[in-house]
């Protein structure tokens, strides 16, 4: 055969190879704005690796937009009389990575290594599950040892997620370099810092509602960075796009862009009892002068400043849209009168703290505008940058008088408070602690009935709006920016990717 | 010979010695609990213990050192605590990358830098050699990092011609690898260019007003060829060993560098690793480079000793 | 040379005053224009730092919700910053920031290193042995990292980065100090003044330490420079200067954010580093030449 003949004969079957579906790998890079510390549900404590489990780990429940409780792994769940025994059937014929069958028995091994393994960070999530029993291959009971309500919204993180018990025998405390999950993608490979790289599970329960064969993602710090990437056509999606860059984005024909308000929060903490420091601070020291302070804040400016409008202001733990959040006490407006008026009440009209700020930007701002307005009632604020692990440690110690601190959120709003002002709780760094406002906390613990834990959300946060040990300033918005080919992405307010119904 | 040889080699062991002792110390005085910083937004007590149990670091000082060292010399150089992977495997895996980074980096400072420093030396005091020594300086004048964030904006978003960041291996994708790799290499290189012209300049200068160039010019051989045959030969010499220690200073400047364009390598693992106060990567990191960084040096000496047997210290 | 003069009938015109050695270096430094013009640029930000109170149109720390990143205008000629302030302002206050920052630094290393390497130098055996195994060790760390860790270990501020960045450069003049006092050290005239029973100090500060000046002055020009680039990079990383006070490092740190909607947050504390790391190379470099007569 000539030459030519040859040629075309080759050209032609690559054209008709290009035709055939799937030829080429659907793949989705998403870029991240960290990289994930090690991939094992049991061990894992960042944000952002909660992002790539999305993709990766199946977990027993999952939340939705209206942060109601749904089906994934379990298709059913029952509480007892008592709420002391969660019962919850498991989906049939669901399989891990591994081929191993997801039963029972593998939720309680799971769960039992989610107690019991070496430096897990979900002991105390699953504190109050005393023990696990396999009633059948396809339905398994929670025993706790008291009422605890927030526990399904644990099990739609990561005390829910599931890993195959052959891997994780097999594998021990390595496990997380090579994670054996039952999510609709399966672990191919991770270079650190640089890439993690997930191929489509074929054996997905859910397949049809995964379009993509491969999916990336991509570590990138600098969201200036992260951006260019998604502009230059490098990535699909990003996550964390920089208020400030908002503008851009949607002006953008090539891309789109989700926003929707966080479950946490960001707000100065006080130390008001975690150490001698407290005392010796009219800011810990007298309620007055935390009140002058709240009064000297303009929460929208701060908003429209701090964060380019990118968030909403908040007073509670809960942001104002959520259900959670007591229409009793709503934002307070600035008003400097009164706040004079109330440090000249406390005998000290010019009061001074140091306030501990982390070097990240956006408490970099927050700490420049709290000073600035605070200075307008007579405040004189000191920012300490501090650097992140530092100011934990230091925070830990309760050697600072004030910080600019954020968390993440968790779905149920015990998830927001418990920890950080329930008396000697490990975060509680403002150290805090009132036996009634505890009181609430637990009986809210103890009911599943929302009107009950209604009224005693209400009376803690009656306590918390009086004493003031945080004074929460707004709820940021979690951002992201896709190209326009992108269609399907769910916003939901855990700031978690989710890949069923993704298409590209 | 052999015996300054052996005296080289032989200080090369304390003076490691006395890296590790100084960058060991100089982590255990950062404040912060690494078992804090660890332990996750929910500094759960018991994983706090637990992790204070794994890494020893209720030991005191010299006990720690000692585990240490103990697995240095069996050539383990500990777990990353963040990602929990040894060490030796990160840097395996991202040696490579910095070490074409650098290669790359040195490749346009060499060209830009000795270009512009025989350039310098030839058209001595004339606008063409302050010119050149403005170009070559801007390099040196320039935060890396801030010139790599312009780049980015011009050549990345506006133009498109390059990627904004990441790294694509060299055996997957040559033509990407190139692509993601010429901007962080520039403005890696452009301020060892700077250095290098200064030196080939001067020694430049030093070979051009020797005598056997005078006897070659009054030999009256064309001006270039005293300047390419007779004086460029002699006068690269200390540029070319100055070369080799180059590298040294460029993985000081890969650390921005690399945090700017997402380069997976030494520069960004160091960084991270000191933030997040991960002993056991920055001590082993910095060890691993200093070996390097001595063991260049050493090349370097013998290399000149070996052009130049009158040097004798 | 001398040969032409005896040829000259007439009279023979009495021979110039013999120059000192500086005042010939400072000849050939002023004849060198990329030295004067370097000169120029550092003095004109001296003084700009000096007399910032008076020069600057606003209060650097002012902020303005209205003006948040307004782009350059007639009242704010630099434009405005992410909380509203003038970015002019900040820049000519932000002078006194990273001059401190690179003069400091290189005062820290010149204190440390230079008596150390005389000692060094000087002494021999044994102390030369650590002192340089120390200095070595220090030059085998990356200098960045170096800087990082002690920054990191001392906390975020312009005093403790002017300290890490100091002691992190203070190997290069322990090395050059020693190295010049080797040589020196065995020069005829040192050796007359032992035998003549001159102190060991009294040879060190007369004789030796004048030698010593001339490539330390040349590094330390250049030291300044590298001193102010790496506060801009630690501040990159959040370790130098902090908000609100004003640093063109912290100021570019900030403005990395806003690089397409805000670029003049960025282009004019780059701009000025830049110009003032230049004017200190050239100045350097012209030293370099005008104090090595070799290079002149």
């Amino acid at each position: 055969m000539t030459l030519t003949a040859r040629a075309i004969r080759f050209c032609l079957a690559l054209v008709l190879a290009a035709m055939l579906p799937n030829a080429y790998a659907q793949v989705l890079r998403i870029g991240l704005a960290e990289d994930p510390d090690v991939l094992d549900p049991t061990l894992a404590r960042t944000f952002v690796g909660r992002v790539v489990f999305a993709g990766l780990c199946d977990k027993l429940v999952d939340i939705d937009e209206h942060l109601k409780i749904v089906p994934q792994l379990a298709t059913s769940w029952q509480w007892s009389a008592d709420n002391k025994t969660l019962t919850m059937k498991i989906r049939p014929g669901v399989t891990f990575h591994d081929g191993e069958k997801l039963d029972a028995e593998a939720v309680k091994y799971n769960i039992e290594r989610h107690k019991t393994m070496a430096g897990s960070n979900r002991k105390g999530e699953l504190a109050l599950v005393t023990s696990v029993d396999v009633v059948d291959p396809l339905t398994v009971r929670l025993n706790l040892s008291k009422p605890f309500a927030p526990l399904l919204a644990q099990l739609a993180d990561r005390a829910g997620m599931m890993v195959s018990p052959k891997a994780a025998k097999a594998e021990g405390d390595k496990f997380g370099a090579h994670p054996v999950c039952s999510g609709p993608f399966k672990f191919v490979e991770r270079v650190a810092q640089d890439r993690i790289v997930l191929e489509r599970f074929a054996n997905y329960w859910d397949k049809g509602a995964i379009h993509f064969d491969k999916v990336i993602y991509l570590p990138i710090v600098d969201s200036t960075v992260r951006l260019a990437n998604l502009k230059s056509g490098q990535l699909d999606l990003i996550e964390r796009v920089a208020p400030s860059d908002m503008a851009q984005v949607k002006s953008d024909s090539k891309l789109k862009s989700a926003a929707i308000v966080e479950l946490g929060y960001q707000g100065l903490t006080i130390n008001v009892g975690k150490s001698g420091e407290a005392q010796k601070n009219p800011l810990g020291k007298d309620p007055r002068v935390r009140e002058a302070l709240e009064l000297a804040l303009d929460r929208d400016a701060i908003v429209q400043v701090a964060m380019d409008g990118e968030a909403v202001p908040g007073n509670q733990w809960v942001s104002p849209d959520n259900t959670w959040y007591v229409k009793s006490h709503p934002i307070p407006k600035r008003n400097v009168a009164r706040a004079k008026q109330l440090l000249a009440q406390a005998g000290v009209p010019n009061p001074s703290f140091t306030l501990m700020t982390p070097t990240t930007s956006d408490a970099q701002r927050v700490a420049q505008v709290v000073q600035a307005m605070a200075k307008d009632a007579g405040f004189d604020v000191k920012i300490q940058s501090t650097e992140f692990s530092t100011s934990l440690n230091m925070a830990d110690k309760g050697d600072f008088e004030a910080y600019v601190l954020a968390w993440s959120g968790r779905a149920d709003p015990d998830g927001n408070v418990f920890s950080h002002l329930a008396c000697k709780q490990p975060i509680n760094y403002a150290g805090y602690c009132n036996a009634d406002f505890d009181k609430d906390l637990a009986d809210s613990r103890t009911t599943s009935d929302a009107a009950q834990r209604e009224k005693f959300f209400t009376d803690a946060v009656d306590h918390e709006a009086k004493d003031r040990p945080i004074i929460y300033l707004y709820h940021r918005k979690w951002l992201w920016a896709f190209t326009n080919k992108i269609t399907g992405f769910r916003v939901v307010p855990d700031g978690m990717i989710r890949l069923q119904g993704l298409k590209g | 010979m052999s015996r300054f040889l052996v005296r080289r080699l032989a200080a090369i062991v304390p003076t490691l010695f006395f890296v590790s002792i100084l960058i060991f110390g100089l982590q255990q005085l950062l404040p912060g609990d690494p078992a804090i910083a660890m332990a996750g937004e929910e500094r759960d007590p018991s994983v706090i213990a637990y992790l204070r149990g794994k890494f020893h670091l209720d030991e005191p000082l010299p006990v720690r050192y000692g585990y240490w060292l103990k697995g240095v010399l069996h050539g383990d150089l500990g777990d990353s605590v963040r990602i929990q992977r040894p060490v030796t495997e990160l840097i395996v895996e991202k040696l490579p990358v910095t070490i074409e980074l650098a290669l790359l980096a040195m490749a346009i400072a060499l060209t830009i830098g000795i270009t512009a420093g025989i350039v310098s030396a030839v058209f001595k005091n004339s606008p063409l050699d302050y010119a050149a020594n403005v170009f070559a300086l801007w390099g040196l004048s320039t935060p890396n990092f801030w010139l790599g964030i312009l780049l980015i904006l011009l050549f990345a978003v506006k133009l498109g011609w390059l990627p904004a960041s990441g790294y694509v291996s060299p055996f997957e994708d040559l033509k990407q690898n190139l692509a993601s790799m010429i901007m962080p290499a520039f403005v890696l290189g452009n301020a060892f260019a700077a250095v290098l012209m200064r030196h080939t300049r001067s020694a430049m200068l030093q070979v051009l007003s020797s005598d056997y160039v005078r006897t070659a010019r009054a030999k009256g051989l064309d001006e270039r060829v005293v300047v390419l045959r007779h004086a460029l030969r002699n006068a690269l010499t200390p540029v070319i060993t100055l070369g080799a220690l180059g590298l040294g200073e460029l993985l000081s400047g890969a650390v921005l560098t690399e945090q700017v364009f997402s380069i997976p390598g030494f520069g960004k693992l160091i960084v991270d690793a000191v933030f997040n106060r991960d002993y056991s990567v920055v001590q082993g990191v910095v060890l691993f480079t200093a070996t390097v960084y001595l063991s260049l040096n050493l090349l370097a000496d013998i290399a000149y000793f070996l052009v130049n047997p009158r040097m004798r210290t | 040379m001398a040969t032409a003069a005896a040829t000259v009938i007439g009279t023979v015109p009495a021979a110039p005053p013999e120059a000192s050695p500086a005042r010939r270096a400072l000849r050939r430094l002023v004849r060198r224009r990329g030295a004067m013009v370097g000169l120029a640029l550092v003095v004109f930000f001296v003084l700009m730092a000096i007399l910032a109170p008076w020069i600057s149109p606003h209060d650097p720390l002012a902020t303005s919700w209205s003006m948040v990143r307004k782009a350059p205008s007639a009242g704010y000629w630099f434009g405005t910053d992410e909380i509203g302030r003038d970015v002019l302002s900040r820049v000519i206050w932000g002078a006194r920031a990273s001059l401190l920052a690179g003069v400091v630094s290189v005062c820290i290393s010149l204190l440390v290193g230079v008596p150390v390497g005389l000692v060094a130098g000087y002494l021999g055996r044994w102390p030369d042995m650590i002192i340089s195994r120390i200095a070595d060790a220090m030059l085998a760390c990356p200098f960045l990292i170096l800087a990082i860790a002690l920054a990191a270990f001392l906390g975020p501020s312009l005093t403790n980065a002017m300290i890490a960045i100091g002691i992190a450069a203070t190997p290069v003049f322990i090395r050059l100090t020693r190295a010049q006092v080797l040589a020196v050290k065995v020069e005829d005239y040192v050796e007359a003044a032992r035998a003549v029973g001159n102190s060991h100090l009294r040879i060190a500060l007369r004789h030796i330490l004048p030698n010593v000046v001339a490539p330390l002055i040349v590094q330390a020009t250049l030291a300044i420079a590298a001193a102010i680039i790496a506060e801009a990079s630690l501040s990159f990383l959040g370790l130098g200067q902090q908000p609100p006070a004003p640093s063109w490092g912290s100021m570019l740190n900030t403005a990395k954010n806003y690089v397409e909607n805000a670029p003049w947050m960025a282009v004019w504390p780059g701009v000025s580093i830049f110009l003032l790391v230049l004017s200190f190379n050239l100045l350097g470099d012209g030293l370099r030449d005008a104090l090595d007569p070799r290079h002149g």
